[in-house]
C-alpha cells in the first residue's frame, strides 16, 4: 500500500538539531539529541516525565541562560539564515525576540489586556500608537481571543478566565511575529473546553507559523501534530510522522509507551 | 513581514543590554552608600573615641571631668536592665508565640491577638516610653527604677520574640507533631518534648535580635526620666550577708550605655565628644556582635536541619 | 467439682471485675488531673498571649486618658491651628503644626534618601545580584538596621553636619536636613529587605514570560517584577514612612530641641518626639499641663503610625493572597 506522505527529507526545514547535548550541573539531561523542525508543520514532543522534552524545548530560546550551571553542546540550526541558535556568540535576547514561547500555566503580566500583547513590540522599542494598536489587533485575532475581549482591552488581565489567560499569552507571543512558536505543555494547567480550544487555534496557527509543542498527553499529540518526537531519559527514541508514530512505531520501547504499557 | 532588520534589533539589543549595565552599576553604587556610611559611622567613632578606650574607663564613673569619666555606672546599669527585660521578655514572648501556633483556634480572639501584635512592632519606641512613664512610674509606683526601664524594653521587644517564636515553630514539620499524637501525647507533652526543643535555635535568634534592640533603646527610657548623671552603682544583687540575694537593686535609679552617650553627646565640651564616641564604639560593637551571633545562629540552623 | 468450677468462677469474676473498677477509676482519675493541668497550662499560654492586646490598651488608655485632660485645658482648634508652640511659657501656646512641621520635614529628607536607595537595592538584589551575593550583602544590611539610633544621632551630629557645613556655608549645628540624610540611611534596609521580599515573591514564571519575549534584566524588572509587587514595594514605603515620624533619638541630638515652625530643612527644629525627650529630660512636675502636653503629642504620634501601619498592614495582605 503506498504512503501518501511525501518523503521527510523533501519537506523545507525550520530548525535542526544535531549533536545536541545538555548538562544542568552534573546531570546530563540531554543526550546526542539530533531532529528536524518541519516548516509551518507541528511538531510535537511526547514522553514521560523527566525525559527531558521541556528542557530540549527550552533550549531553543536558550532560557536555560537564565540559570547559572547549565551547558550546551552542538547546535540548532535556525533557518533561513543557519545560525547556531546554541552558538555562544549568538546573544540570547536576539534569539528570543525571533522564537515566542507559551508556557504551562497561563503567566499574564499584571497590566491591561493591550499591554500584555503589546509588551514584546515594546521591549522591541517600538513605540507608536498605531502600529501598537494595529498589531494587537491582528495578534488578538490570530489567538480567536478578538471578539470576547475588544471592548475591554484595558482591563486588567487577571480577571480573565484560564483559558482566555493562555489564549491572550498566545496573542502576547503571536504579536512579534515569532519564526518558531513554542508551546510548554500549554493545556495543562487548563480545562478541557479551553484545552479544546487552545488545540483548535494551535490547527490555524501553523498555516503561518512553526510550531514546537510538548505535551504529557498522548492524545493531544495525535490530534494536533504532524510530526512527533518519542524521548526518553534524554535521549531521542523515534521521530516521524504523527500517523506512523502512533499506528505503527519502529522502535519497540515507542510502542509500549503509546500503548501504555509503560509510562 | 519582519518588524525591524536584523541592524536595527541588534542596535537595539546592544543599547537596551548598556542599561542593564548602567542600572547593576548603579545597583553597587548604592548599596556601596549605604554599607560605606556604616563602615565610615565605625572608624569614625573608633578615632574619635580611641584615646578614651581604656581599661579605666569601664572602672570609672561618669565624672565632672571628661578625661576622667567613665561608663562604669552605664554598663552595669544596661547589663540590670537587660536581667529584667530578659526575664520578663522571654517567657512571655515564648509563651505568646506557643499558643498562637499550638493552642489559639481561628477565631476573633486570635485574629484581634494577631493584628494587634504586627501593630505593635510599628509603635515608635518613645510612645512605649509614655506608656511607662503614665502606668509603670506613676501608676503603679515603680519610680525612674531599673525595674520599669526593664519592663518597659521587654514590651517593647515582646513583637519581636513572639514572631521569631512563631516562625520557629512554623518551620517544623506537621508530620512530627502528627507522629507525637498518634502515640497519645497530650498537647503540652508535644510542646514540651518536641517543639520547644526544635524550635530553641530559632527562638534564640530572636531573643537575640530582640535583646540588640533593646540594649540601644535610648528614648523610652529617657522618657521614663532616667538621670543621667548617675555616679553610683545600684545595690549588688547577691551579699555576704543572709539570705545573700537582695531585690532592693530592681527599685534602684540607674543609668544605660545609650543614655551616657546622650548625655556626652549633649554637652558642649568637645572633650566629652571623645567619651560619647568611645562608648558609642563599644555600644555599636555589642549591637553587632549580638546581631552577628543571631545572623550566624540562623544559618546555622538553616544549614544543620533538614527534615 | 461444680462447686468448685462455680467458686472459681465467682472468684474469677470478681477478682475481673474489682481490678477492672481499679483501672478504670485510676485512669479517670489520671485523664481527669492531665486535662486539668492542660487546661491550666493552656489558660497560662493563653494570659500570656493577652500581654501584647494589654499593652496595646495601656498605650490607648494612658495616651487618651492624659489627652483629654490637656485637652480640657486646651482647644482641640488650638491644638491644631496655633501656630507657636510655647506650652512652658507664661503665654502658653500649643500648636501642633510646629512640631508636625519637624516631624514632616525631617521624614521627607529621609524618604528621599531612603526610598530611591532603598527601592534601587532591592531590585538589584533580587534581579541582578547572584545568589552568593545576595546572601553577603542582605545580613550586611541587617547589621545596619541593628545600630542603636543614639550613635546615628552621634554620627549625624559630629560627622555628617560639619561635611555638610563645607557645602552649605551658613548650615546651623543643629538642623534637620543631616538629621533626614542619616535617618534615610538608617532606614535604608527596612525598606529594601520588606521590597526585595516582595519582588522575591513574584512567580518565576512571570519573569520567563518576558525574558522570553526578549526583554532584558532591567526591562523584566521595571516592566514586570515592579509592577507586580507593587503593593509589597508600596507597604515596604510605608513602613518606612512610619520608622521615620516615630525616630527619636537622632532628631534630638541632631537637629536641636526648638520648636520651629518651618519648611526648610536646613533649619533646626523640634519634632514631636525630640520634644517628649525634652520634656522628659527637664523636671516637670506630674500632672501639670506641661506634663500633659507629651501625651498630647504622643497620641498625635500614634495615630499618625498607626494609620501607616494598618495602610502597610492592608497592602501586605493584599499581595500577599495575589500569588
Amino acid at each position: 500500500m503506498p504512503d501518501p506522505k511525501p518523503a521527510l527529507d523533501s519537506l523545507p526545514l525550520k530548525a535542526h538539531a544535531a549533536g545536541l547535548n545538555f548538562h544542568y550541573g552534573d546531570f546530563h539531561a540531554l543526550k546526542n539529541i539530533e531532529m528536524p523542525i518541519h516548516d509551518k508543520r507541528v511538531t510535537a514532543l511526547i514522553g514521560p516525565s523527566g525525559c527531558g522534552k521541556s528542557t530540549f524545548l527550552r533550549c531553543f530560546n536558550r532560557m536555560h541562560d537564565l540559570y547559572p550551571g547549565n551547558r550546551y553542546e552542538g547546535e540548532i540550526r535556525l533557518q533561513p539564515d543557519n545560525v547556531n541558535l546554541l552558538d555562544r556568540a549568538v546573544d540570547p535576547i536576539e534569539v528570543r525576540m525571533r522564537l515566542s514561547m507559551v508556557f504551562q500555566k497561563p503567566n499574564p503580566f499584571p497590566k491591561t489586556l493591550f499591554e500584555n500583547v503589546a509588551y514584546g513590540l515594546r521591549v522591541r522599542g517600538i513605540k507608536r500608537r498605531a502600529v501598537l494598536e494595529e498589531k494587537v489587533e491582528e495578534a488578538l485575532r490570530g489567538a480567536a481571543l478578538w471578539n470576547e475581549v475588544k471592548d475591554r482591552l484595558h482591563e486588567q488581565a487577571f480577571n480573565l478566565s484560564g483559558g482566555q489567560q493562555q489564549r491572550l499569552c498566545i496573542a502576547r507571543a503571536l504579536a512579534t511575529e515569532p519564526e518558531l512558536l513554542l508551546f510548554d505543555e500549554p493545556t495543562s494547567a487548563l480545562d478541557p473546553i479551553a484545552t479544546a480550544s487552545i488545540e483548535e487555534l494551535i490547527a490555524e496557527l501553523k498555516e503561518k507559523v512553526t510550531i514546537l509543542i510538548v505535551t504529557h498527553n498522548m492524545q493531544q499529540a495525535a490530534r494536533v501534530s504532524d510530526f512527533t518526537a518519542y524521548m526518553y531519559l534524554g535521549e531521542l527514541i523515534e521521530f516521524g510522522w504523527t500517523d506512523d508514530i502512533f499506528i505503527k512505531p519502529k522502535n519497540p520501547q515507542t510502542e509500549a509507551y503509546i500503548t501504555g504499557r509503560f509510562g | 513581514m519582519a518588524l525591524q532588520s536584523a541592524a536595527e534589533i541588534r542596535a537595539l539589543i546592544a543599547r537596551h543590554k548598556r542599561r542593564d549595565v548602567i542600572f547593576g552599576l548603579f545597583g553597587i553604587l548604592c548599596l556601596a552608600i549605604g554599607l560605606l556610611t556604616f563602615a565610615t559611622l565605625f572608624v569614625d567613632m573608633l578615632i574619635d573615641g580611641y584615646a578614651r578606650l581604656t581599661p579605666e574607663f569601664f572602672t570609672n564613673f561618669p565624672s565632672r571631668r571628661a578625661g576622667q569619666a567613665g561608663i562604669l555606672s552605664a554598663w552595669v546599669g544596661t547589663v540590670m536592665v537587660m536581667f529584667v527585660t530578659a526575664a520578663v521578655a522571654v517567657p512571655l514572648g515564648v509563651a505568646s508565640g506557643i499558643y498562637l501556633e499550638e493552642y489559639a483556634s481561628k477565631n476573633w480572639v486570635t485574629d484581634v491577638i494577631e493584628i494587634n501584635i504586627s501593630n505593635l512592632a510599628g509603635v515608635p519606641s518613645i510612645v512605649y516610653g509614655l506608656l511607662a512613664l503614665g502606668l509603670f512610674v506613676y501608676q503603679f509606683g515603680l519610680g525612674q527604677s531599673v525595674a520599669t526601664a526593664g519592663l518597659t524594653l521587654a514590651l517593647l521587644i515582646l513583637p519581636v520574640v513572639i514572631v521569631a517564636t512563631r516562625e520557629a515553630i512554623r518551620a517544623i514539620p506537621a508530620a512530627i507533631r502528627e507522629a507525637a499524637y498518634a502515640l497519645g501525647a497530650t498537647r503540652w507533652q508535644v510542646v514540651q518534648g518536641h517543639i520547644l526543643p526544635y524550635s530553641m535555635g530559632g527562638i534564640m535568634t530572636g531573643v537575640i535580635i530582640g535583646m540588640a534592640r533593646a540594649i540601644g533603646e535610648t528614648a523610652p527610657i529617657i522618657t521614663i526620666g532616667a538621670l543621667t548623671f548617675i555616679a553610683f552603682l545600684p545595690p549588688s544583687p547577691v551579699g555576704a550577708e543572709f539570705p545573700f540575694v537582695s531585690f532592693e537593686w530592681l527599685t534602684s535609679p540607674f543609668t544605660v550605655m545609650p543614655i551616657q552617650i546622650f548625655n556626652w553627646t549633649s554637652r558642649p565640651d568637645p572633650a566629652f565628644q571623645a567619651n560619647a564616641a568611645a562608648a558609642g564604639f563599644i555600644l555599636v560593637f555589642m549591637t553587632l556582635a549580638m546581631n552577628g551571633l543571631a545572623i550566624w545562629l540562623r544559618y546555622r540552623i538553616r544549614r544543620n536541619i533538614k527534615w | 467439682m461444680s462447686v468448685s468450677a462455680a467458686s472459681s468462677e465467682t472468684l474469677d469474676s470478681r477478682f475481673r471485675g474489682n481490678d477492672g473498677a481499679a483501672s478504670a477509676a485510676g485512669r479517670l482519675a489520671r485523664r481527669a488531673s492531665r486535662r486539668l493541668k492542660e487546661k491550666v497550662i493552656e489558660s497560662i499560654l493563653f494570659l500570656a498571649a493577652l500581654v501584647s492586646v494589654f499593652t496595646t490598651l495601656g498605650i490607648v488608655y494612658i495616651l487618651v486618658s492624659e489627652s483629654v485632660v490637656f485637652f480640657r485645658h486646651v482647644p482641640l482648634r488650638d491644638f491644631l491651628t496655633d501656630t507657636q508652640w510655647t506650652p512652658l511659657f507664661d503665654d502658653a501656646h500649643f500648636g501642633i503644626m510646629v512640631l508636625l512641621s519637624g516631624t514632616l520635614v525631617s521624614s521627607a529628607v529621609a524618604l528621599l534618601v531612603a526610598i530611591p536607595l532603598g527601592t534601587v537595592i532591592a531590585v538589584f538584589l533580587s534581579e541582578f545580584a547572584g545568589p552568593r551575593l545576595r546572601e553577603t550583602v542582605k545580613p550586611m544590611l541587617e547589621l545596619l538596621s541593628g545600630v542603636p539610633t543614639i550613635v546615628f544621632g552621634y554620627f549625624a551630629l559630629m560627622f555628617v553636619t560639619p561635611l555638610l557645613q563645607k557645602f552649605i556655608p551658613g548650615l546651623p549645628g543643629f538642623n534637620l536636613l543631616s538629621a533626614g540624610i542619616v535617618m534615610g540611611i538608617m532606614i535604608i534596609p527596612t525598606v529594601s529587605s520588606i521590597a526585595e521580599d516582595a519582588m522575591r515573591a513574584v512567580p518565576m514564571n512571570l519573569r520567563e514570560g518576558s525574558y522570553a519575549m526578549g526583554a532584558t534584566r532591567l526591562q523584566t524588572a521595571l516592566k514586570v517584577v515592579v509592577p507586580a509587587a507593587f503593593s509589597g514595594i508600596m507597604a515596604a514605603y510605608i513602613l518606612g514612612i512610619s520608622r521615620a515620624v516615630g525616630e527619636t533619638m537622632i532628631l534630638a541630638v541632631a537637629a536641636g530641641m526648638q520648636p520651629n515652625l518651618t519648611w526648610n530643612p536646613t533649619e533646626p527644629a523640634a519634632t514631636i518626639t525630640a520634644y517628649i525627650v525634652q520634656v522628659a529630660l527637664g523636671d516637670l512636675p506630674h500632672g501639670s499641663v506641661g506634663y500633659q502636653t507629651i501625651f498630647a503629642a504622643g497620641l498625635t504620634l500614634m495615630l499618625i503610625t498607626l494609620l501607616f501601619n494598618i495602610l502597610g498592614y492592608w497592602l501586605r495582605k493584599r499581595y500577599r493572597e495575589r500569588y
